[in-house]
């Protein structure tokens, strides 16, 4: 089967529908009670809350894959986005600052509006924002080379990491509530956390996939683009709000997580190649898969203890960057 | 075709080309030519509209460019730069991008653009490379390539910046040939040139450029008579005439010669 037919890409799509529905029946059914699938199915059919099996797949299995899903999901997408926006195969939401960008508003609304959950995630979206700018705007001073945009990144991230450090030191009790947010993990999501961010994922995805044509004329270059009648910049300008949009959302209930934005869309274009119309639903996949995946372990590792699931990734996605560093010196990487 | 009136532009306020006076005819090939940093290739990038000037009016067929949306100026001019970043796609699907000032909101092509392209990559001879990825090809491959996401696009008026400079000579004489033939198919086309010998055998106009104003633009044996390229340079030049001295291939074998001062 050619590589880049239509056939090919239909299968792997297939296939990874497939293996998403396997990961999300392992995440219901896998944890520290094991619900083997007829009890899963029995119990919510019966839909009785005094069950325990109900009660456990409705209020923390289900929320739990369903983030993994929509976090993975969401921040491979934007990772994608953001490579193919960039023109920089190593940029990804953790690597030029959306991240910390996110996190630090997260942090502040937490420590001064304790009673603002809902305004999380927006708070989080402009952070994230407001960090991709700023990385974007230095970036174009110096050049925008892939370095420029990778120091530039390193830089924001270290001054809004030191902000949110001293948000962390003036307000101890945030400190301890938010470890785990950053750090990165899935357990204790809420539904109602979910939809209010979901509400922002499926929109921006959708967006992203039927902009992905344009965004395939930003591989020519500006000029080139530009002279095919493209508005380079306000197709970069909203793409970038999008990936903030992705990743602020995802990380406003999954906490920081690590790399799975920088991975996946490599792993993506190794399948399927560089046509963002068929790269972003298969990087969407295959995020939700691999933080599925990563959740699983971060739950049975060390069962009965859990790790965050944000530990597990820098655990496999630190290596893999260093890989592609390596990879990139010896010019082979992608692009 | 497209004029120029009074155009002075550049960048961050600097300007790079003052008080351009210009009018590229219909059907006819324009090399542009000059020392480095001359701003050859900002008079490209202003032609095209992808650098607003700072003053000046330029005008399509009597219609100001700036009155024109982004897509339908589009399908009037293409503009193939010297630098760009070689993306990692097919052949066909780099053609392809050529038809997308004419693509709906779905971005699918039709019937017809799939034609046009399968037309534009037979043009260029470029058959057995259909599928074959943009960088497993040569300079020389490449650069067809790019002229036949040009010729999909089917615009007018084609600015090409330094289309032959990195080629072998075989492909800078086959890319040169190829352009000729494009005036043929009554496009317009304006090139910036390095290479004096091409510019003044290929083109109906040679335009040459000093410190950003156009000091002469006419026929090449104009330009050539002229003496001006010499001064600009600071070189002597000749012309030279090879062939089997019965003068029946007069026009074919006219080459110039350039010699330092």
């Amino acid at each position: 089967m050619n590589r880049n037919s239509k056939s090919y890409n239909a299968a792997v799509i297939a296939s990874l529908v497939i293996l998403l529905l396997i990961g999300i029946f392992l995440s219901i059914s896998i944890g520290s009670t094991r619900i083997p699938l007829s009890e899963i199915i029995s119990a919510m059919r019966q839909g009785n809350n005094t069950s325990k099996a109900y009660r456990i797949v409705s209020y923390v299995r289900i929320p739990r894959t369903l983030a993994a899903v929509l976090a993975g999901c969401a921040l491979s997408v934007a990772g994608a986005i953001l490579q193919a926006v960039l023109n920089n195969s190593l940029a990804g939401p953790s690597i030029i600052g959306v991240n910390s960008g996110a996190g630090f508003f997260a942090v502040l609304i937490t420590a001064f509006f304790p009673a603002s959950l809902y305004y999380t995630t927006v708070a989080a979206f402009i952070g994230a924002l407001i960090a991709v700018l700023l990385v974007y705007f230095i970036a174009r001073k110096t050049g925008a080379s892939r370095m420029a945009i990778v120091l530039a990144g390193v830089a924001v991230s270290s001054f809004i990491g030191a902000m949110t450090d001293t948000v962390l030191i003036l307000k101890p009790n945030t400190a301890v509530e938010r470890i785990a947010f950053l750090i990165g993990g899935l357990s204790g999501v809420t539904i109602d956390r979910l939809s209010f961010a979901s509400c922002f994922i499926v929109f921006s995805l959708v967006i992203s996939i039927l902009l992905s044509y344009d965004m395939n004329l930003l591989a020519l270059g500006d000029e080139s683009a530009k002279s095919l009648g493209l508005n380079v910049t306000r197709i970069r300008f909203i793409f970038l709000i999008l990936a903030s949009m992705l990743a602020g959302s995802a990380i406003s209930f999954a906490g920081l997580l690590g790399f799975v934005g920088l991975i996946v869309p490599h792993i993506s274009r190794f399948l399927v190649g560089y046509d963002n119309r068929i790269l972003l639903p298969v990087s969407a996949l295959i995020g939700s898969i691999f933080t599925l995946l990563c959740d699983l372990l971060a739950r049975i590792l060390f069962a009965p203890f859990e790790i965050p699931v944000g530990i597990i990734m820098s655990f496999l996605g630190a290596p893999f960057f260093i890989h592609l560093l390596i990879k990139g010196r010896r010019g082979q990487l992608y692009d | 075709m497209i004029k120029l009136e009074n155009v002075t532009a550049g960048y961050n306020n600097v300007e790079v080309i003052k008080n351009i006076n210009i009018d590229f005819e219909e059907s006819s090939i324009t090399s542009i030519i000059g020392k480095n940093g001359c701003g050859k290739t900002t008079l490209l990038k202003t032609a095209s509209n992808l650098l607003k000037p700072f003053s000046g009016k330029i005008t399509i067929r009597g219609e100001d460019v700036l009155s024109i949306s982004n897509k339908e100026l589009a399908k009037k001019i293409s503009y193939l730069p010297q630098h760009r970043p070689v993306p990692n796609i097919t052949v066909y699907n780099l053609v392809m991008h050529g038809r997308y000032p004419y693509l709906g909101f779905s971005r699918t092509p039709r019937k017809k653009d799939k034609e046009i392209v399968e037309m534009a990559i037979e043009h260029m001879g470029l058959n057995n490379y259909i599928n074959k990825n943009i960088l497993e090809l040569s300079g020389g491959e490449r650069q067809k390539a790019y002229i036949a996401m040009i010729l999909a696009q089917d615009t007018d008026i084609i600015f090409l910046d330094e289309p032959t400079t990195f080629l072998d000579i075989n492909h800078q004489l086959e890319i040169l040939e190829i352009i000729k033939n494009l005036k043929t198919m009554r496009k317009t086309i304006v090139m910036v040139l390095h290479d004096l010998n091409s510019a003044l055998r290929c083109s109906d106009k040679v335009c040459l450029l000093e410190k950003g104003e156009i000091v002469i633009c006419d026929t090449p044996q104009a330009v050539f008579e002229s003496g001006i390229i010499n001064e600009v340079f600071k070189i002597y030049s000749k012309q030279v005439l090879i062939g089997d001295g019965t003068g029946k291939q007069y026009e074919d074998t006219k080459q110039y010669v350039f010699y330092l001062k």
